[in-house]
């Protein structure tokens, strides 16, 4: 992702974290976002992340880092002892990604959650046409090596959501530059690559 | 010998001795009327005192953490590998300080010093010292040097365990706190181990009730006996076959109870080499103040209560295959502070070193001790160019 399309990003999720909260990243990556929420917002966290140099990368930026692998839950944490939980682009790549979510918002008073849509229209005709599991810039994955093992579209996920009594206070989809348009409002599903998710407990 | 001794030493260093004459009442209640501590430092203080790292020993350390004490050594200090310059703790920014722990035996006052109620040496009459006595006298050692505020307090294993006494003891002295490979207390089965070893040195028929050197002899067999046992829990399962595996010395079974692989005589060298140059006292009294270990009891056994009083950066490091300071361990010590919202990273590196790996130049161990002392340095207003 670039610079801009980073900056877009965390715009995004910026928006909807209240200054000063208490943040926990979930696969925190190099930590940017953590960073810019301390940097707008003065938020206090810390990120989760298990890939080595990503670790190292956080500390260099005197960000809160803890290496955890997300598969094995968030035992370690209290019932709602953290404002908001973020994960982005990761809830894909989990072992159980409907047991996260419920682990995630029985910490986190909310959650904000960011994935790729399986259902954009792009993957839908390259299954269709090439007959064969769609790969693209943001799915760069053959099947047999993809850390993306829960792939999902839109509406799986609203449906979990529906499922699990989980209340969306909003959600915005956006192309891969993170923009959005008319288009993608109208059919989010078949035209959006990337969500974002603002959910809490009903 | 260094056929040269290598520009990322600090190079020929020299201990120093302290002198403190005001009384340090101890946890046990005892009173230390006045005591030495043997120091090195490394590096420079700068002129607001604001680069002072304190390093922390563990069981079997001493002051000489680095460099040399002669062009002939054949060693450098016990942690060289992450002190010096351009190293971990960078000795071109920070001003750094070792010393002998109380109780130790090489030259701070321990059991083989004079006794001055007898004018023999204290033997077993030595008190036993504890962390917090520890802490309590380098705290005295920081106002001697003029040292308010360490920029750091680093340690590992025991080591750990004095740096963590620190955040709570003196928060308002202490700006970053790294504690590796240690615990918020010992286990069960980690005192059973140092019961063990220390039962192998009291019943050596040399132990004299501790008295060994007014009696002119030490007991050489029980501390070697303890040692090995030590090393072996140093070690991993892992990291022990793939040094020595079977190998056999001879080559071949002799069906006698000589050292016939190679692991029974690296032991027993390990051993042998220990004992004649550590103290069986010492050794009893620092097994005595890691079980004693357990800051979280004043509080209800909450440990992140315990921490409550912290103000300083903290970051905690584990080895995958340690098992005497297993991950886990680490990680109480992380949740709690987590749990106390205090500021911590934590890292568990990879190796199949066991708990030994905390002294070894381990590439990814000292990427992450780097990244974090350069923080220590920026937030501390070291770093040329870093805006606070």
């Amino acid at each position: 992702m670039s610079d801009n399309a980073l900056r877009a990003d965390f715009e995004i999720i910026a928006e909807w974290i209240k200054p000063n909260q208490q943040v926990l990243d979930l696969g925190c990556g190099q930590g940017q976002l953590l960073h810019h929420l301390m940097k707008t917002k003065n938020i206090k966290g810390y990120g989760l992340e298990i890939e080595e140099d990503a670790i190292t990368e956080c500390i260099k930026k005197g960000i809160n880092v803890v290496q955890q692998n997300l598969d094995e839950g968030l035992d370690n944490f209290e019932d709602n002892s953290v404002d908001t939980i973020i994960m982005t682009q990761a809830l894909q790549a989990v072992r159980r990604p409907d047991e996260l979510l419920d682990e995630m918002l029985r910490v986190g008073n909310e959650a904000i959650i960011t994935f790729p849509n399986f259902g954009h229209w792009t993957c839908r005709s390259y299954l269709m046409f090439k007959g064969r599991m769609p790969m693209s810039d943001t799915l760069p994955f053959s099947w047999y090596d993809t850390p993306n093992i829960h792939l999902c579209t839109f509406k799986d996920f609203e449906a979990l959501c529906y499922d699990k009594d989980i209340k969306v206070i909003s959600r915005t989809v956006v192309d891969n530059d993170l923009k959005d348009n008319w288009a993608i409002r109208l059919w989010p599903n078949l035209l959006g690559q990337v969500a974002i998710y603002h959910i809490t407990k009903r | 010998m260094p056929t040269q001794i290598p520009n990322n030493s600090v190079g020929i260093v020299e201990p120093k001795i302290y002198h403190f004459n005001e009384p340090l009442k101890l946890r046990s209640e005892q009173v230390l009327d006045n005591y030495q501590l043997m120091v090195e430092t490394y590096g420079t203080l700068n002129k607001e005192a604001s680069n002072a790292v304190l390093i922390c020993h563990a069981l079997s350390g001493d002051h000489h953490a680095a460099g040399y004490h002669t062009p002939d050594d054949k060693k450098p200090g016990w942690w060289d590998s992450a002190i010096g310059p351009g190293k971990p703790i960078d000795t071109n920014k920070f001003f750094v300080v070792s010393l002998n722990n109380l109780g130790g035996c090489s030259g701070s006052t321990g059991p083989t010093s004079t006794n001055p109620d007898t004018g023999k040496p204290y033997g077993s009459d030595f008190p036993i010292v504890c962390v917090r006595d520890w802490v309590h006298s380098q705290a005295r050692l920081a106002d001697e040097l003029g040292i308010q505020k360490w920029a750091a307090v680093i340690g590992g294993s025991l080591g750990g365990m004095q740096a963590l006494r620190w955040s709570i003891q003196y928060p308002e002295r202490i700006g970053h706190c790294v504690i590796i490979a240690s615990a918020p207390k010992l286990t069960t089965q980690n005192i059973a181990f140092n019961e063990v070893a220390r039962q192998a040195i009291i019943k050596d028929p040399e132990f004299h009730e501790g008295h060994y050197m007014a009696a002119d002899t030490i007991p050489k067999g029980g501390l070697t006996q303890a040692r090995m046992l030590g090393h072996i829990t140093y070690l991993s399962d892992d990291g022990m076959a793939l040094k020595f595996g079977r190998d056999l010395k001879a080559g071949k079974l002799n069906f006698n109870f000589d050292s016939e692989f190679e692991i029974e005589s690296y032991l027993r060298y390990q051993g042998e080499r220990f004992s004649n140059q550590f103290d069986a006292n010492t050794y009893l009294l620092m097994t005595k103040a890691l079980d004693y270990f357990d800051p979280a009891a004043a509080f209800d056994n909450d440990l992140s209560k315990c921490f409550e009083s912290a103000q300083c950066k903290f970051m905690v490091m584990s080895f995958s295959s340690d098992w005497r300071f297993s991950p886990k361990r680490s990680e109480e010590i992380v949740n709690a502070l987590m749990d106390a919202d205090k500021d911590v990273s934590y890292a568990e590196i990879e190796s199949d070193k066991g708990h030994d790996a905390f002294l070894l130049p381990i590439p990814r161990y000292m990427q992450i001790f780097d990244a974090f002392m350069h923080q220590v340095a920026s937030n501390s207003g070291l770093n040329e160019g870093d805006s606070l």
